[in-house]
């Protein structure tokens, strides 16, 4: 259980004595939001959630940092759809860049359980900031981790793991979202160099990514066995990047299209081999879905943190709220829905370093809890009222950025569609 | 000049942010705990002073049950060469005094040139250990630290007090006690935590250190504070003085 929580800004302008008393007021106003403070209230079940010794402490410590880091800026950064950009430089002296990265690299080679609870707790913390480095650590790091060969590996990942630089993966093309192979983008080759010509859509970190893994068409004729990955560098002759979208949610995780106009890529920067680029596609998206399930994760029990406290201190007819049976069955569903995805994501997470990666299951573990994260944020918001409707509180970012969830690395539809494929695949 | 040890006694406490709840009578421990902030202070200088150069190890030490292993591994995490766990029995509570003595078993030990502990735990406020650990060791003590620094065989400290800061020069071997701004804790980091996992943590129970660690103090019963009830407004000064006279009879 190592946890250092920071708090020196924060006791700062308590006196010394009877500080947790003044720490632990419950916001006295109706209007007073829940902002600048610990969580007051932590409904984490550890012994449900079975983590080992290692993965508790190692969530504990993420949980300390971002809620002090992280979570008292986090309406700011929706607000004004800005990534923090010193938070790289914080998760990289931290070590979190890197958890299914090998050591020498500068990784922590803990797994993709680890993984998914840093990513939980990171949303915890603030959806939109979790996203980006969702997409760094585990779209862009890994899949040079997975992929790369030992030049690859010993150029971009000591950078991207330290946070000096940014990552980002693009798979998606404003005509080619669920049918991703149909993308357009192509790539010729040209003596020693590939020139990609097209766009991607929708890329999370595209605005400010130094290095982005992209997938292109070196035979448009051939399907699926037409796709490569390339690994692309900010500074590459050719590319450039539309302005960043405005976005309903996740806000602050910046999103841009990519455009390509004759870029010239060295064929040293393919990522895998030629033609195979849908296998290195397809086998991220499994662990993209995994680890991305910590997002679900953490904004529901965000949704927690701010609801059960709250609550429990706004009263109506001279009773506490939370004493009425109709609140009551909304906490139950809240913190149910939470523990039993959380039990799935986590099963499939250990499965997964168990070297057991079901598609089935990691599209399910997202499709489950994704879904769930938008229900529980929408009784968040009616357990808040009125509080619930307006931005001083943070319910609303939390319906916002769940909503994400359902639509990005493949949308429910999409998910479900692969679940049920592998059941026909049994009686073809 | 570099000392050889710093010695860094660390509590684990009911973390910050809970709020504390009194259930039949007991206060509920069944909850998040974490390191007396002031500690991590003190861990937090101690490390400083090491990769500064101006000491050569520094050893956290913590007196508690076995979950107080978890503390120890955050002064680990944080920098700190090795530790020492004085094990005691779980739900029993250790008074300062009785902290006090065994600290000055260690300390007669180990030999540190310093002692650096928070002001005081945020559990039972007490604010007593430093400054009894200094009477029964007979050395100098600089408490409410606010700045620290080594001056030939002696340190220089600016004190917190009441009207400002008050700079005193300390004789070597000293306790230095923790206040809150005498710099920022870090965090524990990941590769951190893993190597903290390495390092060597001795245990011992109060009875090897030849200390009695029943206190002299009896609790009596416990109580969360009585619920504050809703103000009144009043109309005229000339209102709030009638009142202050006659309905709360503090004028």
């Amino acid at each position: 259980m190592l946890s250092s929580v920071r708090l020196a800004s924060v006791l700062g302008r308590c006196s010394s004595t009877g500080l947790r008393t003044r720490l632990a007021l419950a916001p006295t106003s109706a209007r007073a939001p829940l902002q600048c403070r610990g969580i007051a209230y932590d409904s984490y079940n550890v012994p449900v959630a079975g983590l080992s010794e290692d993965l508790e402490e190692l969530r504990e410590s993420v949980n300390a940092f971002a809620q002090k880091e992280l979570a008292p800026r986090a309406a700011q950064i929706d607000k004004d759809n800005e990534f923090p950009m010193d938070m790289w430089k914080k998760f990289g002296d931290m070590g979190l860049l890197g958890i299914t990265a090998p050591e020498k690299y500068g990784g922590q080679q803990m797994g993709y359980l680890a993984h998914t609870v840093v990513m939980e707790e990171i949303s915890r913390a603030s959806g939109s900031v979790a996203l980006s480095y969702g997409a760094h650590s585990n779209l862009c790091v890994n899949q040079i981790v997975r992929n790369g060969n030992e030049a690859q590996r010993q150029k971009y990942l000591p950078k991207l793991i330290s946070g000096e630089h940014i990552g980002a993966l693009a798979m998606s093309e404003s005509t080619a979202g669920s049918d991703v192979v149909s993308m357009k983008i192509t790539a010729k080759k040209q003596g020693d160099r590939y020139i990609l010509n097209g766009t991607k859509f929708w890329i999370t970190n595209g605005p400010d990514a130094d290095t982005l893994v992209v997938y292109a068409k070196t035979d448009v004729n051939a399907g699926p066995k037409g796709i490569t990955a390339f690994i692309i560098e900010k500074g590459f002759k050719g590319f450039s990047r539309s302005p960043k979208l405005d976005k309903l949610g996740m806000r602050g995780s910046n999103t841009c299209e990519l455009v390509f106009e004759d870029c010239e890529v060295p064929a040293e920067n393919i990522l895998g081999e030629v033609g195979k680029g849908v296998y290195v596609l397809m086998s991220g998206l499994d662990l993209e879905r995994l680890v991305l399930s910590g997002g679900p994760l953490g904004l529901m029990q965000a949704c927690l943190d701010v609801t059960i406290p709250y609550v429990h201190d706004r009263q109506q007819f001279g009773t506490q709220i939370g004493q009425f049976q109709l609140i009551q069955g909304k906490l139950a569903d809240m913190y149910t829905k939470l523990s039993a995805s959380r039990s799935y994501v986590y099963a499939v997470g250990r499965a997964c370093d168990a070297g057991k990666i079901s598609n089935k299951d990691c599209a399910g573990a997202i499709l489950y809890s994704a879904e769930r994260a938008t229900e529980c944020a929408l009784d968040a918001i009616q357990c808040l009222g009125g509080n619930g409707f307006i931005n001083d509180y943070p319910t609303g970012r939390f319906l916002r950025d769940a909503k994400l969830y359902e639509i990005g690395a493949g949308t429910s539809e999409i998910r479900r569609m692969l679940i049920g494929r592998e059941f026909n695949k049994d009686f073809r | 000049m570099s000392l050889n040890r710093i010695l860094v006694p660390v509590k684990r406490v009911i973390d910050y942010a809970v709020k504390v709840r009194v259930t039949g009578g007991k206060i509920d421990t069944n909850v998040k705990h974490s390191m007396n902030p002031f500690d991590e202070i003190a861990v937090e200088q101690a490390v400083r002073m090491r990769e500064g150069k101006q000491v050569k190890e520094v050893i956290a030490m913590t007196v508690g049950p076995t979950k107080s292993l978890e503390t120890l591994r955050t002064a680990l995490a944080m920098g700190a060469d090795r530790a020492i766990h004085v094990e005691t029995p779980e739900g029993t509570e250790i008074l300062p005094l009785q902290v006090a003595k065994l600290i000055r078993a260690v300390a007669e030990k180990e030999k540190p040139e310093v002692v650096i502990l928070g002001k005081q735990a945020i559990d039972d406020d007490s604010s007593q250990t430093g400054q009894m650990l200094a009477g029964l060791l007979g050395w100098s003590q600089a408490t409410f630290a606010n700045k620290i620094a080594v001056a030939g065989d002696k340190l220089t400290v600016d004190r917190e007090v009441d009207g400002g800061l008050e700079t005193i020069s300390t004789k070597l071997p000293t306790i230095i006690t923790t206040d809150l701004r005498l710099n920022e804790p870090r965090y524990a980091t990941l590769p951190n935590i893993m190597k903290a996992k390495k390092k060597k943590v001795d245990k011992f129970t109060p009875a090897d250190l030849k200390v009695d660690i029943k206190g002299s103090i009896e609790t009596i019963k416990i109580e969360e504070p009585a619920k504050r009830s809703g103000g009144k407004k009043v109309a005229s000064v000339d209102e709030l003085i009638d009142k202050l006279k006659n309905e709360a009879k503090v004028l």
